[in-house]
């Protein structure tokens, strides 16, 4: 392992309080995951970070909760849209005893009941900021930690440590005063991510490096930053990964697998199967190998406390959801990612481990070089997959580029297949 | 089976068995020699494993399958009773063999390939030009064909057909892949023979093959040697082998060892992993 | 412009009949239910056969509903309610059972309610009790009833002025009048400085503001009244009876039911005033829900509730008799029972045969029910007014 350069010591309020290891560790609870279909829409904007309301298309009427028909002209036509977020706290209550077992541990938990300014009333989980009733708020929709969507309300202005409060905690996975494991440091996009966790306050970086032949500058400046480990991991390599993972898997809280390989080319570019072997061995066999090794600690420690084991984040690409043929077996090996990583985040569902799965366009790095702008900077990137784990998202398309054509895969695949070929 | 079974004389089983046709006297002695230590058989092969350094090329190229090892089952659900491994790697992984059909310049010289190359030529004797001080000196050093003169005026004339190894320590360097590869920004810096070395063992000692202890027969910066890659444009167009990342060859004498390398029988293949094994005077 | 409801004509009900409630019971809703029922034909002294109409009500009678039941206990009627409606459930058996003896299409119809409780039902029961409990209101930890009638108080107390020793002092005279009841599960005395100590449960709410689940069945009997005479059965007139459903869509929170609704055509059906009851069976499975049933079925006005508790004493014996079994906050809960207990507490009391103390010179009940808090808000009610025998030649109106 590699040996880490003496470090000062941090400023107590930075750390958390260590846990005491003569206590058992607990075992990770979730809330309820059972929803109806219409319902996860409400999960589908949280996992975007957007707060979104049924809209009756025919009378404009706002739905809440989740319907089949409008409550008021019974039009099946309801299409989630963005919506204000704005609203009343009518009433509270503080529940200090839950009848599931992860309210009972979280208890008292304050509730309220709130008239959003569009219309209808909603019971939502109160940010401990919050003013009595009455009183103005603003919603918003989160992920709780069954990855369900959950409608919270925080005070109608910015406090002083909002994000410290229970609920912002429950329902985010800030790296600060965690331990991260970023597996490829050495690419452009891995350098910016370990730099920007380092700035976000994470207790320690783990950057993973493969190849360490290979001369890196930026790997060996990393290294000697404060807070940084270098640890060797090629995801290619199944007892390098078990390695790592023996050695640090029990104390890693956050995991972004930033390792990827990159060759442009389309199908008749060149010829053989090699290069697209080792996309796949990297971008689908190295997240199945992390997986596999990483998965079962991560979920074991998924309630160790504040700091406890919280999130995996994937860089995948947005033509995971349709192929770029220019880069045709690239986009196939992301999309067997993308594929991978949604199981993957059905096994860590009953852990509350969330899985955030990036979609970003093109990176400025060495392999889209003759790609035209926009392209994405590491930098961009990097700070969105913080921005995410700080937020709590579950889908992340960082950038214009990233959003233009997840948009124009939700209007219409079959049109955004036919434009991506031409 | 014990290793004195070796020793003991064939049964005979039928009247044209090939031990009967082959039995000799040279042959029975080296197993007498090597059961008596008389013969040691020296391992030049380093352990196959994930981590051993690959070969690199410019990122643009087609890249060598590194050795990946994954287990099928150790004696668990996957298989109650046994373990077992699958195993991948490219041909130029590990210590290895070049064949002529590596090299664009060898690719339409006969029997070319790992499972065409006539078999005696597996068995053949070794020279050992010991390079390590200079080598040490300069991770860039090139052997020359003054050097090999020098050689030649110590420990006689190279022969042909024969293995001309070259000693850098280099393999001493094997569990540190960052020396071992040896990379700056200007690329690998690593041991090699000069191109008038290379001419002079094909053209003027008619040998069978070059070794080395690097990654490459060439030495790092080769590519800028006028032919690039010598070792591997003039060897493999003569029909010449290579060996790589071989190992021990600080317990080899400069002459007298005998090399048994032979590749597996890749069809068509441009060279293999293998077990390279020295027998050498005690 | 409201459309009056027919008067009913001649309908009784007589036979009221209660399982006693236990906290846990390893029995079955088909145990509880079949009991109440045999209960029912040994009260009336009739044959089962005879039950020609049954309505049932519960919410652990999964995968059956009443259909399942009426092969499960051999009954074959001609007519079969199944009325999953909480604790409005009672009102609502009462008034589809009175049109149907009404109109001939049955003839003696048994009205049963029953719940299991075995120790995890409850939060089994809440964890998928509706669609938007499941989508909006579970996952946020206030499942089941305290969390939303703590919002409910929460508001209330804000917006009317009401005080914990309001509520206590209903709480305290039910468990008053539960006291004399053999069957009440709860019957040692409170007073009002345990209740206003008790532990914090959801605040505002605490422990003794919160209805016990429990497992129970009661039931009754809907019948002409010359029925009734023939059976030689003790029996109270139907004056009138009124259902809501999701009342006040609007509301932003709950401050009233759908009796404020429908408080005007129970009133005109029957020809009574509040001022005409001689007592009150609220639905009481958290007292804020009892105080809003007396203004919103006219005894005060909205929001003077705080003050009309000031006012009375709510015992049996005292002004405004309430509850008088000593309600569910005292007998416990049996699911969907808990609306049961009011109409079957009023039969028992209109036929001088109370489980308690009697209320003296009873001549008329008015019982109420309530239920399905299906998200924010309870959406079902219901009220009747019974007159004993003798008693209910209605007003002439105008």
């Amino acid at each position: 392992m590699n040996a880490l350069p003496p470090q000062p010591p941090r400023a107590p309020s930075s750390r958390l309080k260590r846990r005491n290891p003569l206590v058992a560790l607990k075992p990770p609870l979730v809330p309820p995951f059972a929803r109806s279909r219409a319902a996860q829409g409400l999960t589908a904007a949280a996992a975007l970070g957007v707060f979104a309301l049924q809209r009756c298309e025919k009378c404009g009427a706002a739905q809440y909760p989740p319907r089949d028909a409008c409550v008021q002209c019974l039009s099946p036509r309801l299409r989630w849209r963005p919506a204000e977020g704005t609203g009343e706290l009518l009433s509270e209550t503080l529940i200090r005893h839950g009848q599931e077992l992860y309210f009972r541990e979280r208890a008292p938990w304050r509730v309220g009941l709130v008239r959003l300014d569009c219309g209808p009333s909603a019971i939502v989980a109160l940010h401990g900021d919050c003013a009595p009733a009455p009183s103005r708020l603003r919603l918003r929709l989160a992920l709780d930690k069954s990855g369900q969507a959950l409608m919270i309300a925080l005070p109608e202005k910015d406090t002083p440590d909002m994000a410290e409060d229970p609920l912002v905690r429950e329902t985010t996975c800030a790296p600060r005063a965690r331990k991260v494991l970023v597996t490829d440091a050495k690419t452009k996009v891995g350098r910016a991510m370990v730099e920007a966790l380092v700035a976000a306050g994470a207790d320690l970086v783990w950057a993973g490096y493969a190849a360490p032949w290979k001369p890196s500058p930026h790997l060996e400046a990393l290294g000697a930053l404060e807070g940084v480990s270098l640890v060797p991991l090629d995801v290619t390599d199944e007892s390098s990964v078990r390695e790592l993972a023996g050695s640090i898997g029990g104390k890693v809280d956050i995991l972004v697998n930033t390792a990827e390989y990159h060759r442009p080319g389309s199908i008749a570019s060149r010829g053989g199967v090699a290069t697209a072997r080792t996309e796949m061995e990297v971008n689908y066999f190295g997240l199945l190998r992390l997986s596999q090794s990483f998965m079962a600690a991560l979920k074991a420690r998924a309630a160790d406390g504040p700091a406890s084991a919280t999130a995996w984040v994937n860089i995948l690409s947005v033509h995971a959801l349709s192929n770029d043929p220019a880069h045709g077996t690239f986009s196939a090996s992301k999309a067997a990612a993308f594929s991978l990583a949604q199981a993957l985040r059905a096994d860590l569902q009953a852990s509350g481990i969330r899985v955030i799965n990036v979609f970003p366009g093109s990176i400025d790095d060495e392999w889209n070089a003759r790609v035209a702008p926009p392209k994405l900077s590491p930098a961009a990137l990097a700070k969105a997959v913080v921005e995410a784990l700080e937020r709590g998202l579950e889908d992340v398309y960082p950038g214009e580029v990233a959003k233009d054509v997840m948009a124009r895969f939700l209007e219409n695949p079959k049109a955004l297949e036919r434009e991506l070929a031409g | 089976m014990s290793w004195r079974a070796f020793s003991r004389t064939p049964r005979r089983s039928s009247e044209n068995s090939p031990g009967e046709r082959m039995s000799s006297p040279v042959l029975a002695h080296l197993i007498t020699d090597i059961v008596a230590g008389r013969i040691r058989v020296v391992d030049l092969t380093h352990t196959l494993a994930p981590e051993f350094p690959p070969i690199v090329l410019p990122p643009e190229f087609g890249e060598s399958a590194p050795v990946r090892i994954e287990e099928v089952s150790r004696y668990d659900a996957r298989g109650p009773a046994w373990y077992w491994n699958n195993l991948s790697f490219g041909e130029h992984t590990g210590t290895h063999f070049d064949a002529p059909i590596h090299w664009v310049t060898g690719r339409d010289l006969p029997n070319n390939a790992t499972d065409t190359i006539p078999l005696d030529r597996f068995v053949a004797s070794a020279s050992v030009i010991d390079c390590s001080r200079e080598a040490g000196e300069d991770a860039d050093y090139l052997l020359s064909v003054e050097k090999l003169r020098a050689f030649e005026e110590r420990h006689g004339r190279i022969s042909p057909r024969s293995w001309v190894l070259m000693r850098t320590d280099w393999s001493k360097r094997s569990n540190d892949a960052v020396a071992f590869q040896n990379f700056d920004e200007t690329g690998q810096h690593t041991p090699g023979p000069d191109v008038d070395a290379v001419r002079f063992l094909v053209e003027e000692r008619d040998v069978l093959g070059f070794g080395t202890e690097t990654i490459g027969t060439d030495a790092g910066q080769a590519a800028h040697l006028r032919p690039p890659y010598p070792c591997h444009s003039i060897m493999h167009g003569a029909g010449r082998f290579g060996l790589q990342c071989l190992a021990n060859l600080d317990l080899l004498p400069a002459t007298g060892a005998v090399l048994i390398a032979a590749p597996l029988k890749i069809r068509q293949g441009s060279g293999s992993p293998l077990r390279v094994l020295a027998l050498v005077p005690a | 412009m409201r459309a009056l409801a027919r008067p009913y004509e001649d309908v009784v009900v007589a036979a009221p009949v209660t399982v006693p409630y236990t906290r846990h019971s390893i029995h079955s809703a088909h145990w509880f239910l079949a009991q109440a029922l045999a209960k029912l034909i040994q009260a009336a002294g009739i044959r089962k056969s005879d039950i020609d109409g049954l309505a049932v009500s519960s919410f652990t009678i999964a995968p059956d509903t009443a259909v399942g039941f009426t092969q499960h206990v051999g009954l074959s009627p001609r007519f079969l309610e199944h009325v999953p409606m909480g604790g409005a459930s009672a009102i609502v058996q009462l008034r589809r059972a009175a049109r149907a003896v009404e109109a001939g299409d049955a003839h003696i119809v048994a009205c049963i309610a029953g719940d299991a409780n075995h120790v995890d039902s409850f939060r089994l029961n809440t964890a998928s009790f509706s669609r938007f409990a499941r989508d909006a209101v579970y996952p946020y930890g206030s499942g089941g009833p305290n969390g939303s009638f703590a919002l409910l108080t929460a508001h209330y107390m804000r917006a009317y002025g009401a005080s914990r020793e309001d509520f206590g002092k209903l709480c305290v005279a039910q468990r008053q009048n539960a006291r004399a009841n053999p069957l009440a599960l709860f019957r040692s005395e409170l007073t009002l400085e345990d209740y206003l100590n008790a532990r914090l449960i959801a605040d505002p709410i605490r422990l003794f503001d919160c209805v016990m689940p429990c497992a129970g069945a009661d039931g009754f009997l809907v019948m002409r009244r010359a029925t009734a005479k023939k059976l030689d059965l003790p029996h109270v007139r139907l004056l009138g009876a009124i259902e809501r459903h999701n009342a006040y869509p609007g509301d932003a929170i709950q401050f009233r039911g759908g009796w404020a609704l429908d408080q005007d055509a129970l009133y005109d059906q029957t020809g009574l005033a509040p001022k005409d009851i001689d007592f009150l069976q609220a639905y009481d499975d958290y007292p804020v829900i009892t105080l809003m049933q007396i203004e919103d079925l006219g005894f005060c006005g909205k929001g003077e509730g705080p003050e009309f508790v000031r006012r009375h004493s709510f015992t049996v014996d005292g002004s405004f008799p309430l509850n008088t079994s000593g309600g569910q906050l005292s007998m416990g809960q049996a699911g969907a029972a808990g609306g049961h207990l009011g109409l079957v507490e009023a039969i028992r009391q209109l036929t001088g045969m109370p489980l308690g103390a009697q209320v003296e010179k009873a001549r008329l009940g008015l019982v109420s029910g309530f239920g399905m808090i299906n998200y924010d808000r309870g959406l079902c009610s219901g009220a009747a007014i019974l007159a004993a025998q003798g008693r209910g030649k209605r007003r002439k109106k105008g």
